[in-house]
């Protein structure tokens, strides 16, 4: 019973303490709920499968894609389930450089793992400091930022992406930066909307009438509290680079063909669509496809479990 | 609201005026279209020539008022590929483009609507369910993939629709669509079903959320009570109702068609608008690029604008505030 009293009511006493403590509780908490469907328990069991076999391509594909010394035009083509000249077995089958295409997708999604990551964490930090920007100070920075936003947000996102692409070139690091400017905005939407609630509340109030510095305020007192819709848009959006990526470049102006990602290993199968080599397309955007929507399904899980409208 | 809507509109010409800016930088950032147009043999003169003739020897900010100037007389250009003025080739893209867009709209509307109706009606059904699954992969799995599963299963191997390209081209009205034309409408079916997906998803969604609401409501309570048919419940009272806000996303999500066409008439190699950026992309077709960008920014600042005079004028908040 007194247990209780110190973790709940005592954060005077033990101010260090509590909330390392609560935070535990609320992650078994939060936990706890997620496992309630079980197609997002399955879902995340997928994406964690699918991390280890693509940051850990080097090791359990049996061959690497890149090492064009590797490769044999005789293997050209062969179906799925065929031996080649390296003596085992082409589960998926190979490309028309003879590539294996099951390392070659392991690794593709490698690729898209990073740039979505990458894309996703860049846009969450960025966005975050505009929409707190905009929603603590008001006036004319919020006036003008949000305009901006609103105005980001009303073009599509994959629009903007075509147009950076093309102005800023072709590869892994331009593609970033374009899904970035792209992206940057749902999250500065969000932290935006969310803020201008807690502004309001008592204890923003209170820290700020402290001499902390504005900083401090923003990112210690503010950030935590409009941190649950941010990871749901977060989840959204890495599983939406990752599919304007493979589109970019599926359309030819996303990554080059020296570096593979899932959409120009489709968009090189899409050129042999009409003879009996489905493999070649059919088996990246199996891939991709189960990534996006196990990516979604967590989303939507997460978004449930955080919603504060819903009953406990 | 006069004062609101002078300010918003003096902002709406500012912001195409910036953007105008950036694009024609950014554009002229991408490289030198003269390399891509002739052939690497030809001579320093001819190299020249075709330098002068373009206006590219000129510094950038000269070039964009004559871009500007030109752009004030209607005359956006000549492509430097298709060597016609850049008007006439948007033009002569545009009426496929909006043909597919009409279409898949239209198949998302009479789909997704029926489809959200009954996920919201009866939420826990497994019909329901496999409503709001496919609803899932409507929005998330990338269009180009389905478009290319849809080009395997009923182009390569039921070889029931053909797998490209427009058709047939009919005369309606004095209006030259391929959908006056069987021939065109196997061209055109599955393009706008590939389109109309992302759509259906929304739209599943929006008539779902709305039906589930309204079904708590007092009065589809009191309808019950009074004894009403589920059918004319449905259809008279909760339908009308949710269609305000379904209407309001339906056409603001207009545009975004406008957007995705790209995609899909790239899978489909469909002659619209959406192919004709790609292949200006690739072939650095500056005056294309520009002037379908410049026109793209205006039709979104049109539409951004009309929805913030509709709800100037339906909410007295917004215009008080100056909405600035």
């Amino acid at each position: 019973m007194s247990d209780t009293a110190t973790t709940t009511g005592g954060t005077l006493a033990v101010p260090s303490a509590a909330p390392a403590e609560t935070r535990a509780t609320r992650l078994r908490n939060f936990w706890s709920d997620y496992r309630r469907s079980p197609v997002a328990v399955v879902s995340l069991a997928v994406i964690v499968v699918l991390l280890f076999v693509s940051f850990g391509a080097p090791l359990v594909s049996p061959q690497d894609p890149y090492d064009m010394a590797a490769l044999d035009w005789m293997d050209a083509f062969l179906g799925p389930g065929t031996v080649g000249s390296g003596g085992y077995v082409h589960v998926l089958g190979t490309d028309n450089a003879g590539r294996d295409m099951l390392s070659a997708i392991f690794y593709g999604l490698r690729t898209s793992f990073v740039i979505g990551l990458s894309a996703g964490a860049l846009a969450l930090t960025i966005g975050i400091c505009v929409g707190l920007t905009a929603a603590y100070f008001g006036g004319r920075i919020e006036a003008l930022l949000m305009r901006i936003v609103d105005l980001q947000l009303s073009m599509p996102a994959i629009l903007l992406a075509l147009v950076l692409v093309a102005v800023l070139g072709q590869g892994i690091g331009q593609i970033v930066l374009a899904l970035v400017v792209a992206q940057y905005a749902y999250f500065a939407r969000t932290t935006h909307g969310a803020a201008t609630v807690e502004r309001g509340k008592d204890y923003i109030e209170a820290a700020r009438s402290t001499p902390l510095p504005t900083r401090r305020v923003l990112f210690r007192h503010l950030l935590p509290n409009v941190m649950p819709p941010l990871i749901v848009v977060a989840t959204v959006q890495v599983a939406s680079a990752i599919a304007l990526e493979a589109t970019l470049s599926f359309l030819g102006v996303g990554l080059p063909l020296t570096e593979p990602s899932l959409g120009s290993m489709i968009s090189n199968g899409f050129k042999y669509i009409h003879t009996d080599r489905y493999w070649l397309s059919i088996y990246p955007g199996i891939f991709l496809m189960i990534t996006v929507v196990a990516i979604n399904l967590v989303g939507d899980q997460v978004r449930t479990v955080l919603d504060p409208r819903r009953s406990r | 609201m006069l004062g609101y809507l002078v300010r918003r509109l003096a902002q709406a010409v500012a912001v195409v005026f910036a953007m105008s800016v950036i694009v024609f930088v950014g554009v002229y950032a991408i490289g030198n279209p003269i390399d891509v147009m002739i052939d690497p043999g030809a001579t320093q003169e001819i190299r020249a020539k075709l330098i002068e003739q373009y206006g590219l020897d000129q510094p950038l900010w000269q070039q964009y008022f004559v871009f500007l100037a030109n752009v004030a007389e209607g005359d956006l250009g000549t492509s430097m590929v298709y060597n016609i003025p850049v008007v006439d080739l948007v033009f002569s893209r545009l009426p496929a483009t909006v043909e597919l867009v009409l279409v898949s709209v239209t198949i998302a509307g009479v789909v997704g609507i029926p489809a959200g109706l009954y996920a919201g009606y009866r939420p826990d059904s497994i019909g329901a369910k496999a409503i709001m699954a496919l609803s899932v992969l409507g929005f998330s799995v990338p269009t180009f993939w389905i478009g290319m599963l849809l080009i395997m299963a009923f182009a390569v191997n039921l070889g029931w629709l053909p797998s490209g390209g427009r058709g047939d081209v009919g005369e309606v009205l004095g209006l030259h669509t391929s959908l006056a034309t069987a021939d065109g409408w196997s061209h055109v079916i599955m393009p706008a079903i590939n389109l109309s997906l992302f759509k259906m998803g929304l739209l599943i969604r929006l008539t779902r959320a709305g039906m589930v609401e309204a079904m708590s409501t007092d009065y589809v309570k009191f309808a019950r009570a009074q004894g009403l048919p589920d059918r004319q419940i449905v259809f008279r009272h909760i339908l009308r109702n949710i269609s305000i806000p379904i209407v309001t996303v339906f056409g603001l999500e207009l545009g975004s068609t406008l957007a995705f066409a790209v995609v899909t008439e790239s899978v489909f190699n469909w002659p619209g608008v959406g192919k004709l950026i790609i292949d200006s992309i690739l072939q650095l077709d500056r005056p294309v690029m520009v002037s379908y960008l410049i026109m793209v920014v205006i039709l979104f600042v049109l539409i951004n604008l009309t929805v913030d005079l509709i709800y100037a004028r339906l909410d007295p908040r917004v215009r008080l505030k100056g909405g600035a």
